[in-house]
């Protein structure tokens, strides 16, 4: 569904991706592994053209989108949420959820206020409150739901239990795992091993700007080297 | 208490149409972040073209008359989608200062297009079909227009606030302006949604135009003197709020139409007194919040400044023995153009000491320089005087307004700090223009001569380039001093600067001070220089002068002010008589031009190259192009 080949990246001089590949098929959650600043953030910006990379080729479903407006890109069914969050503050939930609202897409699964209330009540019991006034879980339930609302078929979730209470991380997991039931192809990027095994099929890890692993998540955690490599403080 | 009850509504009238642009121009701010200086053309195209589509129309049916105003504002829309897709889309990234300069360039080319289409003559508009007779309130005659106008600020404003609160475009408005690019990634076109931004601002300038053509003559200078007023009533309403727009426009009406009652000569003063009491109050204005979300970054990649390298010495003194030895090989007007080019040079100087290493982008600067001018004039007309006296007074006058306008500014950064500026700058305009009896209004004040020694045009070269050239060596010493580092630590980082305990708003409050002085002592050279004095010294203009000096030369460079005046003396001096007539139209274009060109400006533009170009070795930092 989706094919990264050769993708380079940089920051002025700095050289943050270095020839990045991997593939994600329909259907799969795939997590994208690596400490902060390894280029997680970065390839999930690429994807979406929010960073310009200086080469490669990014595919989705058939179509180049490398070079492409971001606007385009969403529009082709790709959703992106970003790992600040990025709620819009002065708005209120609804409005924002009105932001993310594009038509329907007949390869993904679609869908309405109501039915995103029904997946985070809580957001459902303060539908007026503006994004400024919501916790950090709130708005990360928000902004996903955000996404959400342009029917993608394909969700590009960076960093989502970045900063959230365990039982928020519980809740999140479980909410994903329901995104993947209902069709929903995902790229995940995490710190969070323990986070990431509950939810993804495979894992990628990424090490300054280049993928040093790709398996399934039971190769990986059978693989006490590579995770004491590249993932433990 | 009927008389200020009239009063009363005639400020509610005039309200409106200030609304009308205000409101536009706070739209399009919240969104694209630009300050659209063109506003003020929009609305007097709006006036200009309403005038002829009614008149064509038949300015005594309803349908011609306000079919005429309507189709007026959607055209203006219309030009306002150009301004935005042929030039502004390409510059979103630009420094803020460079798309201030490129509406600017608009703005003159509108003048001058306005001048060729309409002619120089103010013209009459026809009353509005429908609203001709009169209501006699408290025993005075009231126009039904002016009551219609009344009536149409809060219609508008309910209308945006539907527009921007229920609907979904508002929604995407409303988001783009807090995130817009997580809007465009979630698959909103921004391109589009920014040009209906500016078709909708622009519209409303338009419309606020066409409306006063049974007020008052169209004339060529009703762009600028609405800008002004303008950016005074969003600076006060807080930028981005409609409702702050329009509690704003209603303030500053009211207040103009009693001002006229109370004193007719310094209504602008009055406007300037209530910016001030709400600046202190509500630095963000009435309505307005602290600027949230990503703003502009530093504007061009600041390379240090540093003292002058042997080379750049040796450079600066051979400019300088050319200078020394010019007037023996120039003629009469090569002297002349020799003594206003080192004189502006010095403006320019103190222009960018506040920009460039104090970080305040002054849209304003020409206060200081013609309240230098007006100072030398009037100690020389009300006092007698002498030459040296007068050259005294100068800097002192600026000093004393940089003291009061400075101590407002520097509480204010970015668009509001330029906006501020502006309007500050417009106010000393005003009192120069209409305090007639001290001033002489438009007429200027005449016979400001020097001195009999140094009436010779060689030994006023020779005196002004001296004083010039000690005045500029002062700033660059202040600048290396420990008084400059300061001040650019406080540029770089106020927050640190502060707590290693520097006051940042004092050393701006100082600096701008400073700069105010040294462009006092030009502004008294030029007095003496030209013989009198004239309100266009301290005009927008003149301002705009300024700005592009220091732009052209590059705003980190000690040395580019100093080049840009030259460039900027020589390309105006070549421009005026080669293109005489329609020269605002060149040198707009020309603006245009060089903010497309170099947008990130021209030292900016030559940093990037050189990057680009020494990327191999990645270690060595990138050098400065003029020390």
């Amino acid at each position: 569904m989706l094919k990264v080949e050769g993708l380079h990246a940089y920051y002025g001089r700095a050289h943050i991706l270095a020839d990045v590949a991997f593939e994600v098929s329909s259907g799969e959650v795939v997590v994208l592994l690596g400490r902060n600043g390894a280029g997680k953030s970065t390839t999930m910006k690429s994807i979406m053209g929010l960073v310009a990379p200086a080469s490669g080729r990014i595919a989705f479903r058939g179509t180049e989108i490398a070079g492409k407006q971001p606007f385009e890109i969403a529009r082709l069914g790709l959703g992106y949420v970003p790992e600040d969050r990025r709620v819009f503050t002065e708005l209120t939930v609804e409005e924002n959820l009105e932001v993310g609202k594009r038509p329907a897409n007949p390869d993904a699964p679609e869908w309405t206020t109501e039915k995103l209330f029904a997946l985070f009540p809580n957001l459902a019991r303060m539908r007026d409150r503006p994004g400024s006034q919501m916790s950090g879980g709130e708005q990360q339930m928000l902004t996903i739901a955000r996404t959400l609302m342009g029917n993608p078929s394909l969700v590009l979730l960076d960093e989502p239990s970045e900063g959230l209470a365990p039982v928020i991380v519980e809740q999140m997991a479980k909410t994903i795992l329901d995104l993947k039931q209902q069709g929903l192809t995902v790229l995940l990027s995490e710190q969070n091993l323990h986070f990431a095994r509950t939810v993804a099929d495979r894992a990628l890890i990424i090490e300054k700007g280049r993928i040093r692993f790709a398996g399934t998540m039971a190769e990986l955690m059978a693989n006490e080297g590579v995770r004491a490599q590249y993932l433990s403080l | 208490m009927d008389l200020i009850f009239i009063q009363m509504l005639n400020g509610l009238a005039s309200a409106s149409s200030l609304f009308l642009v205000a409101s536009g121009l706070s739209i399009i701010f919240g969104v694209t972040r630009v300050v659209n200086f063109a506003h003020g053309s929009f609305y007097m195209l709006g006036a200009y073209i309403a005038w002829t589509l009614v008149t064509r129309f038949g300015p005594a049916s309803p349908l011609g008359f306000w079919g005429g105003v309507i189709l007026a504002a959607l055209l203006v829309g219309v030009i306002g989608v150009l301004v935005e897709v042929l030039l502004l889309r390409r510059i979103y990234h630009a420094p803020e200062l460079f798309q201030l300069l490129a509406t600017f360039g608009v703005v003159l080319m509108v003048q001058d297009i306005a001048l060729a289409v309409w002619g120089p003559q103010d013209l009459l508009g026809p009353r509005a079909p429908g609203f001709r007779s009169f209501l006699t309130i408290f025993g005075n005659r009231f126009p039904t227009y002016e009551l219609f106008l009344i009536c149409l600020g809060p219609i508008v404003l309910g209308a945006l606030w539907l527009l921007f609160n229920r609907t979904r475009w508002g929604t995407l408005v409303r988001a783009a302006t807090l995130d817009r690019e997580m809007v465009g990634a979630l698959g909103v076109n921004q391109r589009m949604l920014f040009t209906s931004v500016f078709f909708l601002g622009a519209c409303l300038a338009g419309l606020g135009g066409a409306l006063q053509l049974p007020r008052e003559a169209v004339n060529l200078h009703m762009d600028l003197s609405i800008i002004a007023e303008a950016f005074v009533v969003v600076v006060v309403g807080g930028l981005g709020s409609v409702t702050g727009a329009y509690l704003a426009a209603v303030i500053i009406g009211v207040m103009h139409a009693f001002g006229i009652l109370i004193f007719p000569k310094i209504t602008l003063v009055l406007v300037f007194l209530i910016m001030a009491v709400v600046l202190v109050v509500r630095p963000h204005g009435l309505m307005g919040r602290k600027p949230s979300g990503p703003q502009h970054g530093p504007a061009v990649k600041e390379p240090l400044l540093s003292p002058a390298t042997r080379e750049v010495k040796m450079l600066g003194a051979a400019a300088l023995a050319v200078l020394l030895v010019a007037p023996a090989l120039l003629g009469a007007y090569g002297v002349s153009l020799l003594t206003e080019l080192v004189i502006l040079t010095l403006f320019a100087a103190s222009l960018h000491f506040i920009m460039g290493p104090g970080g305040l982008a002054s849209f304003g600067h020409a206060a200081y320089f013609g309240l230098g001018a007006y100072g030398a004039a009037l100690a020389a007309k009300w006092l007698a005087a002498p030459m040296l006296a007068g050259m005294v007074v100068a800097p002192i006058f600026a000093g004393i307004a940089g003291v009061i306008f400075g101590w407002f500014c520097v509480r204010l950064s970015g668009v509001y700090l330029a906006m501020l500026t502006l309007a500050f700058a417009q106010i000393a305009w005003s009192v120069a223009f209409q305090w007639v009896e001290l001033t002489g209004g438009d007429n200027g004040i005449l016979g400001v001569w020097p001195a009999q020694w140094a009436s010779g045009k060689v030994v006023y070269y020779y005196l002004a380039l001296i004083l010039c050239t000690a005045a500029v060596l002062a700033l660059r010493a202040v600048i290396f001093a420990p008084f400059g580092y300061a001040l650019r630590a406080g540029r770089d980082s106020p927050v640190r600067a502060e707590a290693i305990g520097l006051n940042v708003t004092r050393i701006n409050w100082a600096a701008f001070i400073v700069a105010a002085v040294a462009a006092g002592i030009a502004g008294g050279l030029y007095a003496y220089f030209k013989g009198s004095v004239f309100p266009t010294y301290m005009a927008i203009p003149k301002s705009v002068d300024a700005l592009l000096m220091v732009l052209l030369g590059g705003v980190q460079t000690v040395t580019g002010p100093i080049v840009g005046a030259f460039a900027f003396v020589w390309m105006q001096d070549w421009l005026v008589r080669a293109v005489a007539e329609y020269w605002r139209l060149v040198l707009g274009a020309a603006i245009v031009v060089i903010v497309l060109a170099f947008p990130q400006g021209l030292v900016g533009s030559l940093v990037a190259w050189r990057e680009r170009r020494g990327d191999a070795d990645a270690a060595e930092p990138v050098a400065e192009g003029a020390r």
